[in-house]
C-alpha cells in the first residue's frame, strides 16, 4: 500500500506540472497584452510599461513559470489579479464552494437516480419502466447542458415558478439582514443546476448500472447464494450490488472531471458565479494568473478524487486491496 | 419411499432462434443415502435437470412440466418461499467451478455464517463456531486461521472444499454435485471425491454426482444413468453398466475412458457432435454418430426397455438382444485385447 501511495503521489506532481505548464504555454502563444487590458481606461504608455514591469510580464515564459512555482511553494500563494491585484486564493475560495456544491450535490442526485433505476430495470429488463428508462437516457445523451439547463429554468423557474432561476446562496447561515444564506435555501437554489447535472450523467448511468448488474445477476456464485436458499433482496442486497458497483466506481472518478468541465456550461446558464464562470471570464480578460490559479485548482481536486476513488474501489474489492 | 422422485420431467427454453427443448421426459429416483451418477456430454441435458430439480432456471425463459417429488413433497410449481427453505436446508449443491462459485467480495467466514444464518434462527457466534466446525470437516488446515480469508486466497481445491462445506453445513438430506472435480487437477480430483465419500459416510447423505467421467462414476456412484441429448439412454446398477452395457453411446463412452490396467494403443472416440437441441435429429437422438443406426433408428425413438438380464438396468435402442450381445462383446475383447500390441 505504501510503494503504491508514494506512486500516485508522483503521477500526481508530475500531473500538476504538465497542466500548469500547457496553461503557460497557451497563454504565451496567443497574441496577448495584459498590461493594457489591465490598466484600463487612462492609459499612457509609461503606465503600461510600468504595470508591465511590476507583473513581471517582461521575463521570458519560462521565468514566469519559475517565479509561479517558487510563489506557490514557498508562501503557498498562486498570485495576484492582473485585473484587480486580489489574491487569486481569495477568489477561488469564494468561486470553488459553488461549484462543489454543484458538482457534489449534482453526483449525489444522479447516483440516487441512477441506482434504484439502473437496478430496476436490470431486474425486469423490457418492462415498461426499462424502456421509459431508455427514452430517458437518449433525451440526456443527445441534449446539449445548456439547453436541459435553459428548458427547465424557462419550465419550473419561469412559467411554474417552483424554484429559483438562477443565483446561489451561502450554505452556512449568515447574520446580515437581507443576505440569502442557510442549508435550506442553499438546497432550494440548486435544485435546478442539480436537476441539470442529474439529467446528463443519470442517462447514461442508469445503463452502465443496468448492464452491469445484468451481468453480475448471471454470475456463478450468485447461482450458489440462489442454491443456498437466499430470498431474492438478499441475492440483491448482499451479492450483487457490490460487486456490480465496482465498474461504477471507476467510472465516477473519470467523470468527476469531465463534471468540472460541464460546471462551466451550468454555471453560465444558472449565473453561478463558480470556477467556470471565473475562468471563462478570467480568459477573455487575459488574467493568467486567475487561469492558472482555477486550473491548478481543478487539476489539484481531480487528483485528490481520483485517490479517494482508488482508495474506494480497495474497499470494495478484496482482490485490489491485497494485490497492490 | 425414495428421497427424491422425478417423472417425466421436461425443460424447454424459449430463446430468440426458437424453443430449446434441453430436458425430454426424464425420470429417475434416489433412495437416501444412495449415490447416482449422471453421465454425460456437455449439452445432453445433466445440468440442467437438476437446476430444474432445484428450481433454478429462471420462468421468465423456461417452461417445466412433469414432476419432482423430494421426501414426497411436490417441488415442481412450489411457492418460492417453499422452495427457499429446501434448498441450502435440505438439498445442497455444489458447483463445477470453484474458482468462480464464491463470492469474490465476502470473506469465506461470512459466506458459510449466511447460509446457516439463511435457515436457523441462531447468534452470528453459534453461525460461526458451525463454520469452523464444518471447514475442519472438509480438512482445511488451520480453519480459525483462514476463515476470515477472501476466496481468491484460497487454492481451487481448497475453494472446492469451502464449497462443500458451505453445501453441507446445514447437513442436508441431498447433496447435488455438478461436476465438482472438472475444474480441478487430477490429484485434487482424488482428493475432493474421498472427502465426499468420507461425509456421505459420516451423514448417510444422498448424493447425486454429475460428471462426464465414467471413472469418477465407478468410483463413487451406487446407480448410474447416462444422458443424451436430454434423456436418459441408460440406466442401470453401476457394476451392471460397466459390465454389460446395452446400448451404442455407452459403448462409446467406455471405449474412450482410459485405463490404468489396460495398456490400450489409442483411446477410441466417439464421431461428431452431441445433437442440437434447437433441432434434434429425428428418431434415436445418437443416430447421426451411430456406427449400428439402421432405418428405423432415423424414424422412431426408442423407448427405455429393460434388459435381458435385469430390470432394473434399462436402455434406448433398436438393435435386437441378439445384435447388442455379438456387438458387446467383440467390443469387449477389442478393448482388452489392445494390451499385448501396445506392450
Amino acid at each position: 500500500m505504501g510503494a503504491f501511495i508514494i506512486r500516485r503521489l508522483f503521477w500526481a506532481i508530475f500531473l500538476f506540472i504538465v497542466a500548469t505548464i500547457i496553461t503557460y504555454v497557451i497563454f504565451f502563444v496567443i497574441p496577448s497584452d495584459p498590461a493594457t487590458i489591465a490598466c484600463g481606461t487612462h492609459c499612457t504608455p509609461p503606465i503600461i510599461a510600468h504595470i508591465r514591469l511590476s507583473l513581471h510580464l517582461n521575463l521570458p515564459f519560462y521565468q514566469q513559470y519559475w517565479l509561479f512555482l517558487w510563489n506557490m511553494l514557498r508562501h503557498g500563494s498562486l498570485g495576484y489579479s492582473f485585473v484587480n491585484g486580489a489574491s487569486v486564493r481569495w477568489i477561488i475560495g469564494q468561486a470553488a464552494p459553488i461549484t462543489g456544491s454543484l458538482v457534489a450535490g449534482g453526483a449525489v442526485c444522479w447516483l440516487a437516480l441512477s441506482i434504484p433505476v439502473g437496478v430496476i430495470s436490470a431486474l425486469r429488463p423490457r418492462s415498461i419502466l426499462d424502456r421509459a428508462g431508455m427514452v430517458f437516457v437518449l433525451i440526456g445523451i443527445s441534449a446539449p447542458v445548456v439547453w436541459i439547463g435553459l428548458i427547465l429554468a424557462y419550465i419550473f423557474g419561469f412559467k411554474l415558478g417552483w424554484t429559483p432561476i438562477a443565483t446561489y446562496c451561502n450554505f452556512f447561515p449568515s447574520h446580515q439582514i437581507g443576505v440569502c444564506s442557510g442549508p435550506a435555501n442553499w438546497a432550494y437554489h440548486l435544485v435546478l443546476p442539480w436537476a441539470t447535472f442529474m439529467l446528463l450523467f443519470a442517462a447514461l448511468y442508469v445503463r452502465l448500472i443496468r448492464a452491469n448488474v445484468m451481468e453480475t445477476m448471471s454470475e456463478d456464485f450468485v447461482r450458489t447464494a440462489r442454491a443456498k436458499g437466499a430470498s431474492s433482496a438478499r441475492v440483491l442486497f448482499q451479492h450483487v450490488l457490490r460487486n456490480s458497483m465496482l465498474p461504477v466506481v471507476t467510472i465516477l472518478g473519470m467523470d468527476i472531471g469531465l463534471a468540472l468541465g460541464g460546471a462551466v456550461f451550468t454555471e453560465t446558464v444558472f449565473n453561478l458565479n463558480g470556477l467556470g464562470q471565473t475562468l471563462i471570464s478570467a480568459a477573455s480578460q487575459e488574467n493568467l494568473p486567475v487561469v492558472v490559479g482555477v486550473v491548478v485548482f481543478a487539476t489539484v481536486a481531480v487528483i485528490i478524487f481520483n485517490f479517494l476513488v482508488d482508495v474506494a474501489y480497495a474497499w470494495l474489492d478484496p482482490r485490489i486491496r491485497l494485490s497492490t | 419411499m425414495a428421497l427424491l422422485e422425478v417423472t417425466d420431467l421436461v425443460t424447454r427454453f424459449r430463446t430468440d432462434d426458437g424453443i430449446v427443448q434441453a430436458v425430454s421426459g426424464v425420470s429417475f429416483s434416489l433412495d437416501r443415502g444412495q449415490t447416482l451418477g449422471v453421465v454425460g456430454e456437455s449439452g445432453s441435458g445433466k445440468s440442467v435437470t437438476f437446476l430444474t430439480v432445484m428450481g433454478l432456471v429462471d420462468p421468465r425463459h423456461a417452461d417445466v412440466t412433469g414432476s419432482v417429488r423430494f421426501d414426497g413433497n411436490e417441488l415442481l410449481g412450489a411457492s418460492f418461499s417453499t422452495l427457499r427453505k429446501i434448498r441450502g436446508q435440505r438439498i445442497g449443491m455444489i458447483f463445477q467451478d470453484p474458482m468462480t462459485s464464491l463470492n469474490p467480495v465476502k470473506r469465506i467466514g461470512w459466506q458459510l455464517e449466511e447460509a446457516v444464518l439463511i435457515h436457523n434462527d441462531v447468534s452470528r457466534s453459534e453461525a460461526r463456531r458451525r463454520s469452523l466446525e464444518v471447514l475442519d470437516e472438509v480438512e482445511i488446515p488451520r480453519a480459525d486461521a483462514r476463515i476470515d480469508d477472501y476466496p481468491h486466497q484460497f487454492s481451487g481445491g481448497m475453494r472446492q472444499r469451502v464449497m462443500i462445506a458451505m453445501a453441507l453445513i446445514n447437513q442436508p438430506d441431498l447433496l447435488i454435485a455438478d461436476e465438482p472435480t472438472t475444474a480441478l487437477d487430477v490429484t485434487t480430483q482424488a482428493q475432493i471425491l474421498r472427502l465426499m465419500k468420507k461425509l456421505q459416510d459420516e451423514h448417510g447423505t444422498a448424493i447425486v454426482m454429475i460428471t462426464h467421467d465414467l471413472g469418477v462414476v465407478a468410483e463413487l456412484a451406487d446407480d448410474a444413468a447416462v444422458m443424451y441429448g436430454g434423456r436418459i439412454v441408460e440406466e442401470a446398477k453401476v457394476q451392471d453398466l460397466f459390465a454389460q452395457p446395452e446400448m451404442p453411446y455407452t459403448w462409446g463412452l467406455l471405449g474412450s475412458l482410459p485405463r490404468a490396467d489396460i495398456t490400450a494403443a489409442r483411446l477410441e472416440q466417439i464421431p461428431g457432435q452431441p445433437p442440437s437441441l434447437l433441432r434434434p435429429p429425428n428418431g434415436c437422438a445418437f443416430n447421426p454418430r451411430c456406427a449400428y443406426a439402421f432405418d428405423r433408428c432415423r424414424a422412431e425413438l426408442p423407448e427405455l426397455r429393460p434388459s435381458p438380464t435385469s430390470g432394473e438396468h434399462r436402455f434406448r435402442c433398436h438393435l435386437d438382444d441378439a445384435d447388442r450381445l455379438r456387438i458387446w462383446t467383440a467390443k469387449k475383447a477389442e478393448l482388452t485385447s489392445t494390451e499385448g500390441t501396445a506392450a
